[in-house]
């Protein structure tokens, strides 16, 4: 058994500050920010290992344990359950899931309410709570184009700048729940690696404080 | 299933059950079927609602056995006094999966002594099964003594729960707003820590509530008593379970190199009360099947000895050679290399020398 921490990060932005962060807190590899076309970066010095993965498979890598932590958003964590220990709120990637529709839309409360989603667990659990009766549809990209084209009434998606929705005559009506990046690991890993993961959940607390 | 991780399930089930046998538990054969209702009265108690049913001749409605406790508990002992301790070696089903499943239930007029007997043997399961091995303790009592002294609304205390569970400060933190004394609390249980009185000093330090307290007690009565076992035991109190079922202690079983816990349980005296039983119980369950996800045994050999002939070789030599092998180790005889398997020794008989 080697004492190399797997770190998954999610390709993309995120992913992409987050290894900043993860850098200055003093787990930095060098063969990650070459251009290269290889798929697992190591540094021997601080132990580390890192891969880039699809960010919402970034959750099941660290699940299963291919991975000892890793980098997601709530998004993720909310729609797929997940059973790893959140250690950090890491406070950047924030953004909302909220509820958004046509500027003149007017909820058909007699009706069913249709919902377009990516993420149809977050949606039902919402409605749920309200006693709102809805027929999701799920989709798995371009939603703003259902409720434009009478597919549904509303989307649950996620809202960074809102600029997408406002160019096409779209608004947001509710929040749902505020969204952001989040440090995770597995749970067996933890039992046994208890300390560097502690440690290396310390080094990166100290940076997000320093952010605020 | 390799012949290597299917015999070391086999072993493992075997040395599990003679351990069980020297701390006095009887073995426990349930049927395969169950009268579906159990279930569905007890739904929260199992790990999955994905239950596989059949109606019998009659048309009662029965379930493939989803879980071997209930069945144990149903049949409790009430009379002051009597415990039964059983074991069990037992294939259940699951989300339309056959899980091999094997462990202990001790139910009855349970004292302190039986609670730590049941802790210590599943330490010693763990380290039968070879390995690091660590089990995290919790106490249940305690965790809903400070969730009771937190005032939270329903809703809320299942939100604690699940920050709970997953180590998450920063979401129970946003949780308890300006409730000061409940982020003490709530924090002191996420990071205190798991090295035994350490930890458990740090927790006692912001408990306020005579329940709070005698939970604690008792945790730290059991910790004292399970100090020889200090090296495999870790408190953590992510380890939590239904607040309907579980009582007292829990705990969640790891070995090194297996994502996940392989073994899992704990004192949950709320079932029986809610069968109108008066006993109390405690158990475990250690899950076999897992011992598979071990990294290794995708190493191991299949064969010791490959015999490979070309058919004319006499039957009664190829029935020597094999028997000669068996005697120290297994043993393929066939007529063609076998792709599927590896072995340490190739032995050619007929179309040319033996091989070492």
């Amino acid at each position: 058994m080697t004492d190399w921490i797997n770190i998954a990060l999610p390709k993309g932005r995120l992913g992409e500050k987050a290894y900043a962060m993860l850098k200055r807190s003093g787990y930095g590899c060098p063969s990650l920010e070459s251009q290269s076309r290889k798929l697992i970066f190591e540094n021997p010095d601080c132990g580390v290992r890192y891969f880039w993965v699809k960010p919402s498979d970034v959750a099941i890598y660290v699940e299963r344990g291919a991975a000892d932590v890793g980098i997601v958003g709530k998004d993720i964590l909310l729609e797929y359950q997940p059973e790893v220990y959140e250690l950090l709120d890491l406070g950047m990637g924030k953004c909302r899931m909220a509820v958004a529709g046509k500027k003149d839309f007017r909820d058909p409360v007699g009706q069913t309410l249709k919902v377009a989603t990516k993420f149809p667990n977050i949606t039902r659990n919402y409605y749920s709570g309200k006693c709102r009766d809805i027929d999701i549809i799920h989709l798995n990209g371009s939603i703003e184009l259902a409720p434009i084209l009478g597919l549904s009434h509303v989307i649950v998606d996620i809202v960074e700048t809102g600029t997408t929705l406002r160019e096409n005559d779209l608004q947001v009506y509710e929040e749902v729940v505020p969204i952001s990046a989040r440090l995770i690991a597995n749970v067996a890993s933890y039992t046994f690696r208890e300390d560097a993961i502690r440690a290396l959940r310390e080094s990166l607390f100290r940076r997000v404080e320093e952010n605020q | 299933m390799t012949d290597m991780a299917w015999k070391r399930e086999e072993q493992a089930a075997s040395e599990l059950r003679q351990l069980y046998q020297r701390y006095g538990y009887t073995p426990y054969k349930m049927s395969q079927f169950e009268e579906y209702d159990l279930y569905v009265r007890n739904k929260d108690f199992l790990l999955s609602d994905q239950i596989i049913t059949f109606s019998d001749g009659s048309g009662r409605l029965l379930a493939l056995k989803p879980d071997v406790t209930l069945s144990i508990v149903k049949n409790a002992p009430e009379e002051p006094g009597v415990v039964r301790k059983v074991y069990y070696n037992e294939n259940v089903y699951r989300d339309y999966r056959e899980i091999h499943q094997t462990g202990l239930e001790c139910v009855g007029d349970l004292g302190s002594y039986e609670i730590a007997e049941a802790v210590l043997l599943a330490v010693k399961s763990l380290k039968l099964l070879g390995g690091r091995c660590k089990l995290n303790l919790s106490h249940m009592g305690l965790i809903a003594a400070v969730l009771s002294a937190c005032n939270f609304t329903p809703g809320e205390k299942k939100q604690a729960m699940d920050c709970l569970r997953q180590k998450n400060a920063h979401d129970l933190k946003r949780l308890c707003g300006d409730n000061g004394e409940a982020w003490n609390k709530l924090e002191a249980l996420v990071n205190c820590g798991s090295s035994g009185q350490e930890a458990l000093g740090r927790v006692q330090a912001v408990l306020t509530t005579p329940a709070e307290q005698q939970a604690l007690a008792e945790l730290g009565a059991l910790w004292n008593i399970l100090k020889d076992q200090e090296n495999a035991l870790r408190l953590d109190f992510s380890v939590g379970s239904d607040l309907g079922y579980y009582s007292g202690v829990v705990f969640r079983g790891y070995l090194e190199g297996i994502p996940e816990s392989v073994l899992s349980g704990g004192q949950y005296d709320k079932l029986p009360r809610k069968m109108g039983r008066r006993s109390r119980a405690i158990g475990f369950a250690v899950y076999l099947d897992l011992l598979q996800q071990r990294q290794g045994d995708g190493d191991a050999l299949d064969l010791d000895t490959v015999i490979l002939h070309d058919g004319t070789v006499d039957t009664g030599v190829l029935t020597a050679a094999a028997e000669n092998a068996a005697k120290t180790g297994s043993v393929l005889v066939c007529t063609s290399v076998p792709t599927d398997r590896r072995w340490k020794h190739l032995i050619r008989l007929g179309g040319g020398e033996a091989t070492p």
